[in-house]
């Protein structure tokens, strides 16, 4: 029950990108094809359940012992910087065209907040290492919703009669505005 | 010689306006939106992006001939996280509750795009001196970006400024502003806005 209350809050109601603020960054530049924000989306979902899975034992196996604690930002970076590292050989070799859709932003997943911001929350929050993969998981999923919401919306945005100066950024961070508040609807699910 | 000091000049100015990272790049969006529900928090969290900005645009800019060109982005890294723990330590030790309320966006300074960036595009390419020049311009021009949204965000949403009151009790708060959505809505106005006078000062 714990766990579909960290899922589901995750998921929807502290949704990372439309509650946290993390990842903003591919949220405003890859939503504007939807199959390219549904690339992006599952490629920050696989790095970010990695990380859950690699962080928690370095954090409570190997710095609390030691009393490191201090060093969680650096090594959390350098975990996460050569996962990506990882994933985005490992998407090279294996799709062609997934690795030309996402272009620069593979790379940045390693600077996507939402990833380190992720390890660091679940620091924060103290959960068991079961609770850290749901949590990531549900995070991930929760970025890729929001980002193919967006994508989707920004679709039917191209024919419609936006004002000159609005065009571009300023209407995305409008939109991405309503959004936040649609979602703000679901804080009532958990009490 | 005064084309010299016109570029070191321009070095400085450009992050502020012209090139702000905030309002014009859309880098860092992150804390931006995030810390950005008063005022206090923005100070605090510019205060942070200046420092290790400028700490680390002096340090890379001194060691830019050591590093190998394939491992820049990793000892970057390095670089930018042992300054953001310094700073991440000093607030908790010396403001522990502003450092609660930042949560987690004090040590996300380290993944901030702006600083990542500047390190990239200039301080690995130029003197000690420049580098400065240029860093300092970025993060001023992101305090700018942050003290403009919370300015809009406190004083709307809750009345005050850095905790003065400012509106009278005739004011219904527009909670919203406070709220995750308000960030969105208050850059989404503000770009908008700042583009169209740009437009408008063109044609004149």
């Amino acid at each position: 029950m714990n766990l579909l209350i960290i899922f589901i809050s995750a998921l929807l109601i502290n949704n990372f990108v439309l509650s946290y603020f993390l990842g903003i960054c591919p949220f405003l530049g890859v939503s504007n094809k939807l199959s390219s924000a549904v690339s992006m989306g599952m490629a920050v979902t696989f790095v970010m359940t990695i990380t859950a899975v690699v962080t928690w034992p370095i954090y409570h196996l190997i710095l609390v012992p030691y009393h490191l604690e201090f060093l969680e930002i650096v090594s959390f970076i350098l975990v996460i910087a050569a996962l990506v590292q990882f994933v985005e050989m490992f998407i090279r070799k294996t799709s062609e065209s997934l690795y030309e859709a996402l272009g620069i932003y593979l790379p940045l997943i390693t600077t996507n907040c939402a990833i380190l911001g992720f390890a660091l929350i679940a620091v924060l929050k103290n959960y068991t290492y079961l609770e850290t993969i749901v949590f990531g998981v549900a995070a991930g999923l929760g970025f890729t919703l929001a980002l193919v919401i967006m994508a989707g919306i920004r679709e039917e945005l191209d024919f419609a009669d936006v004002p000159e100066s609005l065009k571009g950024p300023g209407i995305t961070l409008l939109v991405a505005g309503i959004l936040a508040l649609s979602f703000m609807g679901f804080a009532g699910l958990i009490k | 010689m005064a084309s010299k000091e016109n570029s070191y000049f321009s070095d400085f100015i450009k992050g502020l306006w012209k090139e702000n990272p905030v309002l014009v790049q859309f880098l860092g969006m992150c804390p931006t939106l995030a810390v950005t529900n008063a005022v206090v928090n923005a100070i605090a969290m510019s205060a942070a992006v200046i420092f290790v900005l400028v700490a680390s645009a002096i340090i890379i800019s001194l060691i830019r001939k050591f590093i190998p060109a394939q491992v820049r982005i990793a000892s970057f890294i390095v670089v930018i996280a042992t300054f953001v723990t310094m700073a991440d330590r000093y607030l908790a030790a010396f403001y522990p509750e502003l450092s609660k309320a930042l949560g987690p966006f004090i040590p996300l300074i380290v993944v901030n795009c702006i600083i990542l960036g500047r390190m990239e595009a200039f301080a690995s390419k130029n003197n000690v001196g420049r580098s400065i020049l240029d860093a300092l311009g970025m993060s001023f021009g992101f305090a700018i970006g942050l003290l403009l949204m919370s300015t809009f965000r406190e004083i709307l949403g809750n009345g005050t400024w850095l905790g003065y009151e400012v509106l009278g009790n005739w004011w219904d708060k527009w909670m919203v502003m406070i709220l995750p959505p308000g960030a969105f809505l208050t850059l989404g106005t503000i770009v908008g806005v700042s583009k169209f006078l740009q437009t408008k000062f063109k044609k004149a």
